[in-house]
């Protein structure tokens, strides 16, 4: 039996009690989930950084990826760490909570104080585990609305997001292209791919094999199954990385060692990253959840649902876009990009794409890539410009 | 704030030679039309068809540093070249699609000059003409492949890979069942040549501007 540590104690007061804002919808607003279920009681765990203007036109809406969370710009009440997207969000940064009303909240189906499987459900008083309906990306939207809603803005100046936040942003368009003014999906595909879905799976099976898993009841018999989630995580961290950062971080160096000693112990530099990757997530993010958010990408495919056609996903949308991707992604590689770039110049949508060169792979969206937040910077401030908003602050550099 | 001009210093990302021809396109394209920019470079020409004729602009440019020179200049611009990027836009969705100084460096000229008549009602071309007269006697007296001031690359070392003399682009232009709409040619200075037969194109003018159109 694996022993609670302190940390995933914390973890787990997240889900029910977050440092977060939270808004709540009961009966009366339930969420209309595509797994054909009305929804209730939600909760949306949220941040919010800088001012909503007057005329709430300033609003842009931050959407997280797979493992991320509402902690944008702040440091994150379990690790401690800096908020995930300090370089693109904060004073004088792209997304300049000088200028801007920024709002991020935690997926449906995350861990982080919105509803999720750790969460408890009201009507058996233990968590939903695998009770909880399969959640789908524009379920994660429906629930973001409602949320707009409650804060009483209608037209959001900017949706942006990076991988499963990118595939979000897609849905926003698809689903409310009017109250969407500028959009920025980052790193990420309009559809699933089958080897997008293999390596979710393999994920999911190793989190299965855990005996500490037990079939999701493992909250309420006092385990974790740590051991599949830190696996799940070591090979889905592969794919954020690149063959050539791979190389030039790790190469073959062995580590703490001048010779290998012929075990299966952690030899080389490579392995003795990817055990770390996988014990430290562990401490911060729920086995069920991880389940539930991989699934609700291998079910994203944004022409599915308009005839096949992604073009008619975005028709009519005036929406301006600024699609961007980076050439090192094997993940959601720059072809998946112009897929989604090909779609919208089809439907005449305004779309700016760049493939940033870099060798950093899927996670360069979360780095501080000079040409992309340049990039970032510039569609930002004209699409600020063309909504009228005041312009940035003169700040000394 | 991020300057929204080139940085002293920078390389400019369109060539010099393009800029002479900047105003003539510019001239043969109606106001508020919708206009695709193949090649757009920093989107000087983009700019100046938003803001001068009310023209809803898009473009499409090879380097990553003119596709950020223009996303900041608020223009709707893609990364990707006229070979590969032009089969995904639909029949008709620009009135005009220009192509500055950059036929010759496709790898499918033909092709690309049968997307742009596909996709625009026009199509605008410049090109340097390889036909002038400063060419030929480089090629024929000199023996080497000419360099001049708007073909300043070695041949081993040029992005052009299909020149053609402005006699050559009108016979494309009759094959693909296109017309010529509007024709100018330029001198070394970037002045239009005051007469305006094909000959005197092809051996006075350094650069050829067409604006074509489909027949039928």
């Amino acid at each position: 039996m694996t022993l609670v540590s302190a940390s995933k104690a914390a973890g787990l007061r997240e889900v029910d009690a977050p440092h977060s804002l939270v808004a709540h919808f009961g009966a009366e607003h339930p969420l209309q989930m595509d797994a054909g279920i009305s929804f209730s009681p939600l909760t949306i765990a949220y941040q919010t950084y800088g001012a909503l203007n007057a005329d709430k036109s300033n609003a842009v809406l931050v959407c997280h990826a797979l493992t991320g969370d509402q902690h944008v710009a702040n440091d994150h009440p379990i690790t401690g760490k800096p908020g995930w997207w300090q370089t693109m969000v904060g004073p004088g940064r792209p997304i300049d909570t000088d200028r801007y009303f920024v709002i991020s909240s935690n997926v449906v189906g995350g861990c982080m104080g919105t509803t999720g499987p750790a969460s408890l459900n009201p009507t058996t008083g233990r968590p939903y585990g695998l009770d909880l309906p399969i959640v789908t990306i524009r379920d994660m939207v429906r629930a973001q609305a409602m949320l707009i809603d409650h804060l009483g803005i209608d037209t959001i100046f900017c949706v942006v997001g990076g991988s499963m936040g990118g595939m979000q942003v897609l849905q926003w368009v698809a689903s409310f292209q009017e109250r969407v003014f500028a959009a920025m999906p980052i790193a990420t595909a309009a559809k699933h791919s089958s080897q997008n879905i293999a390596f979710h799976e393999v994920g999911r099976q190793a989190v299965m094999a855990d005996p500490d898993w037990r079939r999701g009841r493992y909250l309420e018999e006092g385990v974790i199954p740590t051991k599949g989630l830190a696996v799940a995580r070591m090979a889905a961290h592969i794919t954020y990385l690149s063959d050539e950062a791979l190389q030039s971080k790790f190469g073959r160096k062995l580590q703490g060692r001048v010779a290998p000693t012929f075990s299966f112990d952690a030899e080389f530099q490579i392995e003795n990253y990817l055990r770390y990757q996988g014990m430290s997530f562990v401490d911060r993010f729920d086995a069920n959840s991880y389940l539930y958010v991989t699934r609700a990408c291998d079910y994203f495919d944004l022409a599915a649902d308009y005839d096949g056609s992604l073009a008619l996903a975005f028709k009519g949308a005036k929406t301006r876009f600024c699609v961007v991707s980076f050439n090192s992604d094997w993940l959601y590689p720059t072809a998946a990009s112009r897929a989604i770039v090909h779609a919208l110049n089809a439907g005449g949508a305004s779309v700016s794409f760049v493939d940033i060169e870099t060798d950093r792979g899927h996670d360069a969206f979360l780095l501080n890539i000079p040409e992309f937040i340049a990039t970032s910077r510039g569609f930002l401030d004209a699409a600020a410009r063309a909504r009228g908003l005041p312009p940035a602050k003169t700040r000394a550099s | 704030m991020r300057n929204e001009e080139n940085p002293a210093g920078a390389p400019p990302t369109i060539a010099d030679a393009a800029r002479v021809d900047l105003l003539l396109v510019a001239d043969m394209v109606d106001p508020n039309s919708r206009v695709l920019d193949v090649g757009c470079g920093d989107g000087a020409l983009l700019r100046l068809l938003a803001e001068e004729k009310g023209v809803d602009a898009r473009g499409i440019e090879l380097s990553q540093r003119g596709v950020n020179d223009c996303v900041a200049k608020g223009l709707s611009v893609i990364q990707g070249d006229a070979d590969t990027d032009l089969e995904a836009y639909p029949d008709d969705a620009f009135d005009y699609v220009i192509l500055s100084q950059t036929l010759q460096a496709t790898r499918h000229p033909r092709k690309v000059l049968e997307h742009m008549l596909r996709i625009g009602r026009h199509a605008i071309v410049s090109f340097p003409n390889f036909g002038h007269w400063r060419i030929r006697a480089q090629v024929a007296l000199g023996g080497h492949m000419p360099l001049t001031r708007n073909l300043s690359c070695p041949w081993y070392d040029t992005p052009n890979i299909h020149f053609c003399t402005i006699l050559d682009f009108v016979a494309l232009v009759q094959e693909i069942d296109a017309r010529i709409e509007r024709g100018v040619a330029l001198d070394r200075f970037g002045a239009p040549l005051a007469y305006s037969a094909p000959w005197i194109w092809n051996l006075f003018g350094e650069q050829g501007v067409f604006r074509l159109t489909r027949k039928r």
